[in-house]
């Protein structure tokens, strides 16, 4: 009698394997990834990439060695439909606009003229090399060899970029690297297909070269019109997901994915597509999702698409182990040796090209960088790897590419940074200039850019401005849901209060000293006495030092909206911000706009032109968000009569913290002095009461209404405006004004 | 944009704007279209708030003071004219302009771009950079990190290094005198504006 015994416990491995292997490679990347940044040294010299697929050659040893298969990560479909659509949407929907529209031309001529001439000149070279009888490898052709060349032609932003953003690689070299890397992603697709085909025919008529070329802008701008289409269509369907704000990410991401895999069906430019598809749909789409939403897409976006990238190159470390490889010296020496060649050849030529009609010239640093900072990397590897199988030398065409990338990969990698370093050698000694020339030099430099924003861009203006009309008066209207023509500086304001608001809840740590309340400085200086001080030289140093870290850089130098591997950062912004937050405020306030105290500083601008009240433009409705966020509702009646004080006083400006709100109060009439530095607002919610401490109500996300009592408390003393529920309003009103009533 | 001409004599005084600032024809045609750009409701003079909606001025640390440079005291609008000639002292200098001895002194002239950035400290127009007023400019271009005592260091600094009669506060002479080594020019001028 035998009964198959019921086993307490089973084991089922063949079940759940794909997705097991899948969870444990990824897991394995990120581990990889993680352990990178423990040590800070380590990605300062040596870019990501080329540690990923130093750990995947690790790895690569070890399976090897187990005579193990790695996961056919590389195949045709799963490199192209599920791990370049991530990355190309992250490069998308972070693709910072303005700059990139200005510079539009200049991105299309070396993405697309400078591969093609890359990959003409590289075949065409190598074909050369191929009939010396001495390399054997006379058998292939000229098309399978123009195929090669344009898969090694493809350049990629990783790390390049992130070692433009350490040293001062100015805008406008970051959006030509940024946007030459994305689209040639798409010529290169365009080309390889081209040339794949091409290799395939036995013979090569003049009427298919034509035929391919007119193929190459259909590709092209097909991917463009789809893009922009699907791009429109989800702006207009978030138009309509304000009831039901979970899945809007969701749509996000399916119909930027649609966009990518129709245009597949229809072979036209997948990456386009979605690249355009990304491009026209954020900026409708973050003004009708929730601020929640918006984070969750940015954030998702950014997840996925790096997971992406370290998959790729980690597996590219693995696979340059396991795979069978044909080593040619002469072909892949000359190779390398023209990839190099070429693309530094290209750049120079197309710069001298394309200068005249730029604002902004590229100088010969600007073309080092953009020549030596070339690398290869993902998209190359995963079309190697999918060359068709009828290509005799496939194999070494993949030990190619894999060579050039590596190549480029480690050894231009981590020699970029010094060599630009090098050519970025200050011409004056540091130590020699004064602080006073340091200051005044930044102040110089922060109003040169100020006023060449003022300027605008010179070029390009009038078809920005045709569109920005044809926006205003149609597209908003469509796609947009709450449509108010409002300031975008007060839209961004708000955004960035909500978000910093956020960030308060998440981070109450309390390291953030209190802030240096120059109230607090006038009065030590009025109460010490005033001896000159003596400064050290070591104390100059400090000073130099300090202000060279602390310091805000100049807007075009400030490139972080380029990092491929972090969000956005925009604490600077928010710090600025935050100090111009009495400016700003007065902007929402029907206020005058010089006061006649001589002695108040910058609080002039910004002023609702005479006779309109807030009303008209920001009813209060719109700033409640449905998913219970931080709900306020802006009180305008209390807006509408600021009560203010005047105060003989001469209080200097005093900033703001950005985190903890500092509560104090001024010099009054009476002479009250008090000073309440150091009081902290741990969230959102406290206010501060005259008398001078903290009294901590509204709890967050309560709808909070001015009561009357406050309102004379205003009449009395310049007061801080503690019940003003709009984070916009409630800072502390610090200067003392003229009463004024409107 | 508009035929040259026709632009041009739609602003008037365009002649004398010209001559005064050494714009080119085509330059005030942009700074005009720019003008109206800003203009968003066509008054034909700015305010404050239009130019509170550039966005990157407003992340400028500096950015109301520059926006107050272009509002003289007591007005609150600003003309065509006006802009124009706040913009000229932007300019690079014209190196090969000929010295006229009788004409004023043009508008880029390295005096008036000095004359321009004192202004941006001098907020309260006495002619003196007092210590408050350098203060509050460094609390602004500084990060949130820096603490009192550092930021009342680097104002006496700079106090001491430029002021010459000791009087605790810096005037325009001062500051001209101890900015004698940096190229004014390069610093102050918008190349695209030649």
């Amino acid at each position: 009698m035998c009964e198959t015994t019921q086993a307490v416990f089973t084991l089922n491995y063949p079940r759940i394997q794909i997705p097991f292997e899948i969870t444990l490679w990824v897991l394995l990347a990120s581990f990889a990834k993680i352990g990178f940044h423990v040590y800070h040294k380590i990605t300062v010299w040596v870019p990501e990439s080329c540690l990923l697929i130093s750990i995947g050659l690790i790895v690569g040893g070890i399976m090897h060695s187990l005579h193990e298969k790695p996961p056919a990560v590389l195949t045709s479909n799963a490199f192209f439909l599920y791990m370049l659509p991530p990355i190309v949407l992250d490069s998308g929907y972070f693709m910072p606009t303005r700059p990139f529209f200005e510079n539009f031309g200049t991105v299309l001529w070396f993405a697309v003229v400078g591969t093609l001439w890359n990959s003409i000149g590289i075949g065409i070279s190598l074909f050369a090399i191929c009939q010396i009888e001495v390399f054997g490898v006379q058998d292939i052709t000229l098309q399978e060899n123009f195929l090669f060349a344009s898969i090694i032609s493809a350049v990629e932003p990783v790390a390049v970029l992130t070692v433009f953003e350490d040293i001062s690689v100015h805008e406008q070299l970051y959006i030509v690297v940024f946007g030459e890397c994305l689209f040639n992603d798409a010529v290169t697709v365009v080309l390889y297909n081209l040339f794949n085909h091409v290799a395939a025919l036995e013979v090569v008529e003049a009427g298919d070269v034509f035929l391919d070329i007119g193929r190459f802008f259909v590709v092209g701008l097909g991917g463009t019109i789809f893009g922009a289409l699907f791009g429109f269509v989800t702006a207009f369907t978030t138009r309509f997901t304000g009831k039901v704000r979970e899945i809007e990410p969701l749509i996000i991401f399916l119909y930027s994915y649609l966009a990518y895999l129709i245009a597949e069906l229809f072979a036209i430019s997948s990456i386009m597509a979605i690249v355009i598809c990304a491009l026209t749909m954020k900026y409708y789409v973050e003004e009708n999702v929730s601020q929640r939403s918006c984070t969750t897409i940015r954030h998702v976006i950014k997840m996925v698409g790096s997971v992406s990238e370290t998959l790729i190159f980690f597996f590219l470390g693995v696979v340059t182990i396991t795979t069978e490889h044909e080593w040619n010296w002469g072909y892949i020496l000359f190779a390398l040796l023209f990839a190099l060649l070429w693309r530094g050849l290209g750049i120079l030529v197309l710069t001298q090209i394309i200068n005249p009609f730029r604002t902004i010239p590229f100088n010969f640093k600007d073309q080092f960088g953009l020549a030596y900072g070339g690398l290869r990397g993902a998209v190359s590897f995963a079309l190697a790897f999918t060359l068709p199988d009828n290509i005799g030398r496939k194999d070494l065409f993949i030990t190619g590419t894999i060579v050039v990338i590596i190549f480029t990969v480690f050894i231009q990698g981590i020699t970029i940074r010094p060599l630009l370093k090098l050519m970025n050698v200050r011409k004056t000694n540091r130590n020699q200039e004064t602080i006073n020339d340091e200051i005044h030099k930044r102040l110089m430099e922060h109003t040169v850019a100020g006023i060449e924003d003022l300027c605008g861009q010179w070029s390009h203006y009038y078809w920005k401005d045709k569109f920005m009309k044809f926006n205003n008066r149609i597209l908003r209207k469509i796609l947009i849901r709450d449509n108010h023509p409002e300031s975008s500086i007060v839209a961004l304001y708000k955004k960035l209060e909500l978000q910093n608001a956020m960030e308060v809840l998440d981070q109450m740590s309390g390291d953030i000293s209190a802030a240096p309340s120059l109230i607090s400085l006038h009065e030590e200086r009025k109460n010490a006495s005033k001896s000159r001080k003596k400064f050290l030289s070591s104390d100059v140093t400090n000073m130099h030092e300090l202000l060279s870290k602390n310091m805000y850089k100049i807007r075009h130098r400030t490139v972080s909206y380029t990092n491929k591997h972090t969000l956005p950062d925009d604490i600077t912004a928010r710090e600025i911000l935050m100090r111009r937050h009495t400016s700003l405020r007065r902007s929402l306030r029907a206020g005058s706009f010089h006061g006649t105290n001589a002695a108040k500083m910058s609080q002039k601008y910004f002023s609702l032109p005479m006779g309109r009240s807030l009303n008209s433009r920001f009813p209060p409705r719109r700033l409640v968000h449905a998913d219970g966020d931080i709900e306020s509702e802006i009180n305008y009646s209390s807006i509408r009569h600021p009560q203010r004080v005047s105060s003989k006083a001469v209080m200097p400006l005093r900033p703001l913290n950005t985190l903890k709100e500092v509560a104090s109060s001024v010099n009054t009439v009476d002479g009250q002095n008090e000073e309440q530095r150091g009081c902290r607002r741990s969230h959102l919610g406290s206010n501060v009461s005259r008398s001078g401490h903290l009294t901590s109500h509204l709890p967050h996300g309560s709808s909070r209404n001015c009561s009357d009592g406050d309102h004379d408390a205003w009449v009395e003393e310049p007061q801080n405006n503690s019940d003003v529920q709009h984070p916009l309003m409630r800072r502390p009103h610090w200067l003392p004004q003229k009463p004024h009533d409107k | 944009m508009g035929s040259t001409n026709s632009t041009l004599l739609k602003i008037p005084n365009v002649e004398v704007l010209m001559q005064e600032t050494g714009f080119s024809p085509a330059h005030i045609i942009r700074l005009h279209d720019r003008f109206k750009a800003l203009d968003k409701e066509g008054r034909g003079h700015l305010c404050p708030h239009d130019f509170g909606a550039i966005k990157e001025l407003a992340m400028n640390p500096i950015g109301d003071r520059i926006i107050g440079a272009f509002f003289s005291p007591g007005k609150e609008t600003v003309d065509f004219h006006t802009f124009v000639k706040i913009l000229a002292h932007f300019r690079p200098v014209d190196k090969d302009r000929p010295k006229e001895p009788n004409s004023p002194e043009p508008i880029n002239s390295r005096s008036n771009k000095l004359k321009f950035a004192f202004q941006l400290y001098d907020q309260d127009k006495d002619g003196k950079i007092s210590r408050d007023e350098l203060l509050q400019v460094l609390r602004a271009m500084l990060g949130m990190q820096v603490t009192d005592e550092q930021l009342e260091s680097i104002a006496d600094r700079t106090i001491q290094e430029a002021d010459l009669d000791r009087d605790d506060t810096i005037s325009f002479e001062e500051f001209r005198k101890s900015l004698e080594k940096i190229n004014i020019d390069h610093k102050m001028s918008i190349r695209f504006l030649r």
